[in-house]
């Protein structure tokens, strides 16, 4: 069973992918759209660098700065001679891999934050969301350099702290949610019952919930893309030799002007991922009618 | 009235004391700590790093050394900088100016802009405009700013000569003209993602000032519909848009670290970054506080100029 059975099934007899909700999503245009760019996606860095005659750490000085479409490389090689095409699937896999596990991990941390916040309100709710709203009154590109600048670089503390700087957003809705859930007839009744806090929680209280939480978590990959690219580009993030997004980027700008696909094909990369999972993210909201006050 | 004032501003005094908790344990407990930089000098041997630990107060414990910089700070004294010694505060300061140049000419082009889109689109509504501008704004927000500001220098400054590729003022010309050209580019790139917000936001608060009633008595009192559009409209769909202005500081903040860092503009984004690369914490973390004192006046004064101007919000 799906988590979105709980959400979505209307009757019991219905299969998931009758309901509603995902017609409603399989009618938006641009999530659609959004999908299966993120399929092509996901399969071309998963299986393009087998099907390359190039490896994308294979050194060639003497074909450097070749152009898009030179032999076979179809998008040029970079100043060591390496094929662009072969790093930017290589690439793909660590961003979208560290967008994904971030988003994973702070969707789960604001999740069970949020819940427990709104579900014991007080003293305890109000100190953790006055320990979010500090920790969103700085931008979060700032707190998250900081982090950056002081930790040993690996894939997995970047997205560790990418996750540290990004849950923050889904414990608010989730907070705000919770809150407005707490007082409903059915939690009352389960109070009633006498089940426990634990039972309430993460049994009553998130599958109502869950809309909100998939549409956030959605967007929150498309931002922790952004992010990762963000730290690599100035160098802080995913380090060469391993290839990222970002850090593709990182010395691009010296060569603006005598090689410029070193500046444009890893951005639209990056553009192309983090608008499909934008796409996604609104096709969702469409169809699940989550009410949240973000785009 | 006061009372309202007071309570706001003591709210965020506490958010700023938490900050300032937060900032300075990312800070401090990270590894390497204060003392990385100096370990690198040749010849540094345990010994002086430890004379230099004690001397600046570093071998205290951390909660001793949180309240020590504190009361500092207090007193106007937010410590010196660890690479040329100089008052931190003296550093931002000279930095801040450009940096709320950049955003003021950047937040008042997306304003207008993403005002007229949202407008348009909301009067419009499910037009093909209204459709171009809801898939674009989409579009926007999805572009790595840094990426955008590398394709623009591309574009205008490297193919077309049109405008310089970076800094604030040529060197030797400091005239009004020579900042505006400067301007021109990083603005527009930072005032991207803006618009998308603005003109979003825009295009649903318009949509719930059309359908009101007074909107219809005005149409019906035979007001011509450019003046119920200025005056009962716009006047009433830009309320909750000065509220979502002091929201989106944050995010304009950090855009400007990004946007700074590929013109190199001199402003606190460049700061921030040169800093990080010389461990210089002091001024990392007076750049961690300004950046929370500007977001949290901005939502203050957001705030306040809203129960000033909405004449339904009583605040007694």
């Amino acid at each position: 069973m799906t988590q979105s059975d709980f959400l979505i099934s209307t009757h019991a007899r219905q299969r998931w992918w009758h309901s509603r909700a995902v017609r409603r999503f399989a009618r938006h245009r641009l999530a659609m759209f959004g999908l299966v760019m993120i399929i092509v996606l996901v399969l071309t860095c998963v299986f393009g660098p087998l099907l390359l005659p190039f490896d994308d750490l294979y050194i060639d000085l003497r074909g450097r700065f070749s152009p898009p479409f030179t032999g076979y490389h179809f998008f040029g090689t970079d100043p060591l001679g390496r094929d662009i095409a072969a790093r930017l699937f290589m690439a793909g896999r660590i961003s979208l891999l560290v967008g994904f596990a971030a988003m994973v991990i702070s969707t789960v941390f604001g999740t069970v934050l949020g819940i427990a916040a709104g579900f014991f309100g007080g003293r305890i709710g109000t100190v953790l969301m006055r320990f979010v709203d500090a920790t969103l009154s700085f931008p979060n590109i700032f707190l998250l350099l900081a982090m950056a600048a002081f930790i040993k670089p690996s894939p997995i503390m970047i997205t560790l702290i990418i996750a540290a700087t990004s849950w923050m957003e889904i414990a608010r809705i989730v907070e705000a949610e919770v809150r407005s859930l707490r007082e409903r007839d059915f939690i009352v009744a389960a109070r009633m019952l006498g089940l426990s806090n634990s039972h309430i929680m993460f049994r009553e209280l998130l599958p109502n919930a869950i809309g909100p939480i998939i549409v956030a978590a959605t967007l929150t990959v498309a931002r922790a893309i952004l992010l990762e690219a963000y730290v690599s580009f100035l160098g802080y993030g995913i380090q060469p030799p391993l290839p990222s997004w970002g850090n593709m980027l990182n010395g691009a700008q010296q060569y603006l002007d005598s090689a410029p696909w070193l500046a444009i094909v890893p951005g639209a990369a990056i553009t192309l991922a983090v608008t499909s999972f934008n796409f996604i993210g609104d096709g969702l909201r469409d169809a699940l009618d989550a009410r949240s006050d973000m785009l | 009235m006061l009372r309202y004032l007071l309570g706001r501003f003591w709210q965020s005094l506490v958010l700023l004391l938490l900050v300032s908790v937060i900032g300075f344990a990312v800070l401090n407990l990270a590894p390497g700590g204060p003392l990385s930089q100096f370990s690198l000098t040749p010849g540094m041997t345990q010994a002086d790093l430890d004379r230099i630990a004690s001397q600046m107060g570093l071998d205290r414990p951390l909660p001793v050394q949180y309240l020590d910089w504190l009361a500092h700070l207090l007193r106007g004294d937010w410590g010196r900088s660890y690479r040329d010694g100089r008052p931190v505060l003296d550093i931002i300061w000279e930095h801040l100016v450009a940096t709320l140049l950049l955003m003021g000419v950047s937040t008042a082009i997306a304003i207008l802009v993403g005002t007229w889109i949202g407008v348009l689109g909301a009067l419009r509504r499910y037009s093909i405009f209204d459709y171009a501008a809801t898939v674009g704004a989409m579009i926007a927000l999805s572009i790595p700013t840094f990426w955008f500001g590398l394709i623009a220098i591309y574009i205008f400054s490297l193919r077309l000569r049109w405008l310089p590729a970076g800094n604030m003022y040529t060197i030797g010309n400091g005239s009004f003209g020579d900042y505006a050209i400067h301007l021109i580019m990083p603005s527009i790139v930072l005032a991207l993602v803006n618009v998308a917000v603005w003109s979003r936001y825009m295009r649903t608060a318009t949509l719930d000032v059309i359908s009101q009633d007074f909107v219809r008595t005005a149409r019906a009192k035979g007001l011509s519909s450019r003046r119920v559009l200025i005056r009962h409209i716009l006047g009433n769909a830009l309320l909750p848009m000065i509220t979502l202005l002091g929201l989106q500081l944050p995010t304009i903040l950090g855009g400007a670290l990004v946007t700074e860092t590929v013109f190199t503009w001199p402003g606190m984004g460049r700061l921030f970054l040169d800093s990080l690369g010389y461990s210089d914490y002091p001024v990392v973390m007076g750049l961690l506080m300004m950046s929370a004192v500007l977001v949290l006046a901005g939502n203050l004064a957001a705030d306040l100029t809203v129960a000033f101007v909405d004449p339904r919000i009583r605040l007694s």
